[in-house]
């Protein structure tokens, strides 16, 4: 029983209750980082650190925050967890840093951030929270990783900075699809992944 | 029509429900009524508005009305193709040779497009709708005749799928779907849409007239290209050989451009066609030129010292897409406003944006394509507003009595 509601706690934002493509969380950080795979991985992946993170330390102090000043509290709560990941990726991935410039920054207000901790940190136990923490982190960083995947490939013939689109096929006559570059191109890719998503469940389907 | 008529007649059973080929029963029913007027008719009791014309004839009109654009864009292709190389094939060798070109383009458009749209008729168990007949003639039209081919199945593709059939099929969907092809190739595919290597097929084709030396002093630039880029403030512009040229160039239509928006006299019969038979609003049309001309004398009068925005008021009409939009994307009925007053707004904003594109946008050398998508997203909020307008008007005369 119990190990079902961890099970449910962990995997349901990979699929049913994903952030992005269920609840349509997060979508500004994803046109912009998908560019290229790798910002896109080290985003999925500090965006996760952090939820992660932030949903243990909250849920910690859930009992003793006022609940007239929580949101203030969240928010200087993630702010420091997102100023440390922040320090830690200049200090060991400058280069990536330097590409997702702001936008590291910007997860301060990234909205599945607040959800989480508003939705279940606020009245959850500190294991739990972490687990829906990492869920909804991988589960936002997965959409991350199709979509920069399918732009880099398409887009500059690329994945990871490796050339994986041959030679001979730009010799005979093969362009990269610039539209892949540009954000609108972010958006068609993820409605792409919703439109499979809701094809596959049929019972999230709106009528 | 007869022995027509007893193939479809027999062969009906076989696709009807129950028979062996039900499956394809949109297949057949598209073809059917593509060939015969439809017996079925909505039910006597009531009263229903019947019109003779319905959305097949419709659209055979506007297939009608392009083929003057699309005859003399074939025969313009061949006339620049052996100007490039210097040579004279003669009139009937010049049309062949734009038309062997051409063909390609009009294959390559109809197979992906109603490819698509059949298996998803197929899928969904719907009738097959008739939309793309235009748009598949539309979408060689527009775009330039050095267009990789591929380029061109990609692009329509997406537009079917993406600006036609997840909006729920023809007369649902938002954009106009030629244009969309073409925007996604000028986005996806800047160097094969735009530049001075584009406009004039310099390589043969079909084997035809491969490797031919072009002349010297050959440009390739359209008239629009050449004055948007030039660095003087004198709105000059050549033909590919270099010699100046002026507004009858443009009228009649013996210029690099896209394939059909040429020939301004080719667009103007396909107008007459059009508004002749009423399946387009003249509305639409004139309040686009209307708008067009007002900016560009504006700009003429007061606007900033360069060639562009020089270029008398008469030849941006005649030049690049501008007529072609005009008369066959702007009349849309699906995605154009559809009140009357709304129309006047509509078209005359369209021709407006087209020109500021064209004369502040140096990134840009033509407007008229992102000036109808954009008017596109609004048709719908000017109908409301005219609408609204109507309502108010009316509900003062009411309280007043």
């Amino acid at each position: 029983m119990k190990s079902d509601k961890f099970k449910e706690t962990l995997l349901g934002p990979l699929n049913k209750n994903n952030p992005v493509v269920v609840q349509v969380l997060g979508i500004c950080s994803a046109l912009a980082v998908t560019v290229q795979l790798k910002p896109a991985l080290v985003m999925g992946l500090s965006v996760t650190i952090i939820v992660a993170l932030a949903n243990v330390i909250i849920s910690l102090l859930r009992n003793t925050i006022p609940n007239s000043v929580r949101i203030i509290v969240q928010l200087v709560v993630v702010a420091a967890v997102v100023t440390v990941v922040s320090e830690v990726l200049k200090a060991f991935a400058y280069d990536v840093s330097v590409q997702l410039s702001v936008y590291i920054g910007l997860i301060i207000t990234n909205c599945i951030l607040m959800g989480r901790l508003e939705a279940f940190a606020m009245s959850n136990k500190p294991l739990d929270s972490l687990l829906d923490g990492l869920g909804n982190g991988i589960g936002y960083a997965w959409i991350l990783i199709v979509v920069a995947f399918f732009r880099e490939l398409l887009g500059s013939g690329k994945l990871l900075g490796f050339q994986i689109i041959p030679e001979s096929f730009y010799e005979a006559g093969y362009v990269d699809n610039g539209l892949m570059m540009m954000p609108s191109m972010a958006l068609i890719l993820v409605a792409c992944i919703i439109w499979v998503h809701r094809y596959i469940n049929k019972d999230l389907q709106e009528k | 029509m007869k022995f027509l008529k007893n193939i479809v007649d027999k062969l009906k059973p076989t696709f009807s429900e129950g028979g062996k080929l039900s499956m394809f029963h949109s297949v057949f029913d598209g073809f059917e009524t593509f060939l015969f007027v439809p017996n079925s008719t909505s039910k006597k009791i009531g009263s229903q508005i019947h019109d003779a014309i319905d959305s097949k004839r419709t659209m055979i009109m506007v297939v009608i009305a392009l083929i003057p654009a699309l005859l003399f864009g074939m025969y313009n292709i061949g006339y620049q193709h052996f100007l490039a190389i210097g040579q004279d094939a003669g009139f009937w060798a010049t049309f062949f040779f734009g038309f062997l070109a051409l063909l390609p383009y009009i294959l390559v458009s109809y197979i992906v497009g109603l490819g698509i749209e059949f298996t998803v008729a197929q899928f969904k168990g719907h009738e097959i709708a008739e939309g793309f007949l235009v748009t598949g003639l539309l979408i060689p039209l527009i775009v330039p005749i050095n267009t990789p081919l591929w380029m061109v199945a990609v692009a329509t593709a997406f537009a079917v799928i993406f600006a036609k059939e997840v909006y729920g099929g023809t007369g649902y969907n938002i954009f106009n779907v030629a244009l969309v092809t073409r925007v996604f190739l000028f986005f996806a595919y800047p160097t094969a849409m735009s530049g001075d290597k584009v406009w004039v097929r310099t390589e043969g084709t079909w084997g035809w007239s491969n490797g031919q030396p072009l002349v010297d002093g050959f440009t390739g630039a359209t008239p629009l290209g050449q004055v948007g880029t030039s660095t003087t403030p004198a709105p000059v512009f050549t033909d590919i050989l270099g010699n100046p040229i002026g507004f009858w160039d443009g009228f009649f239509g013996l210029i690099p451009g896209s394939v059909g928006e040429t020939c301004t006299l080719a667009i103007l019969l396909g107008a007459i066609i059009l508004i002749g038979t009423g399946v387009s609003s003249w509305k639409v049309t004139l309040s686009v030129f209307l708008g067009g001309a007002l900016t560009a004398l504006a700009f003429n009068l007061w606007g900033p010292d360069t060639a562009i925005a020089n270029l008398p008021w008469y030849n941006h009409l005649v030049l690049g897409g501008f007529a072609f939009g005009a008369v066959f994307m702007a009349t849309d009925p699906v995605t154009s406003a559809r009140t009357e007053t709304g129309k006047w707004i509509y078209g005359f904003l369209i021709g407006v944006i087209a020109i500021l594109v064209r004369v502040l946008n140096p990134g840009y050398a033509e407007g008229m394509m992102l000036a109808i998508l954009l008017m596109n997203i609004f048709a719908g909020l000017i109908d409301y507003y005219v609408v609204q307008a109507n309502i108010k008007r009316r509900m003062k005369r009411v309280n007043a009595k």
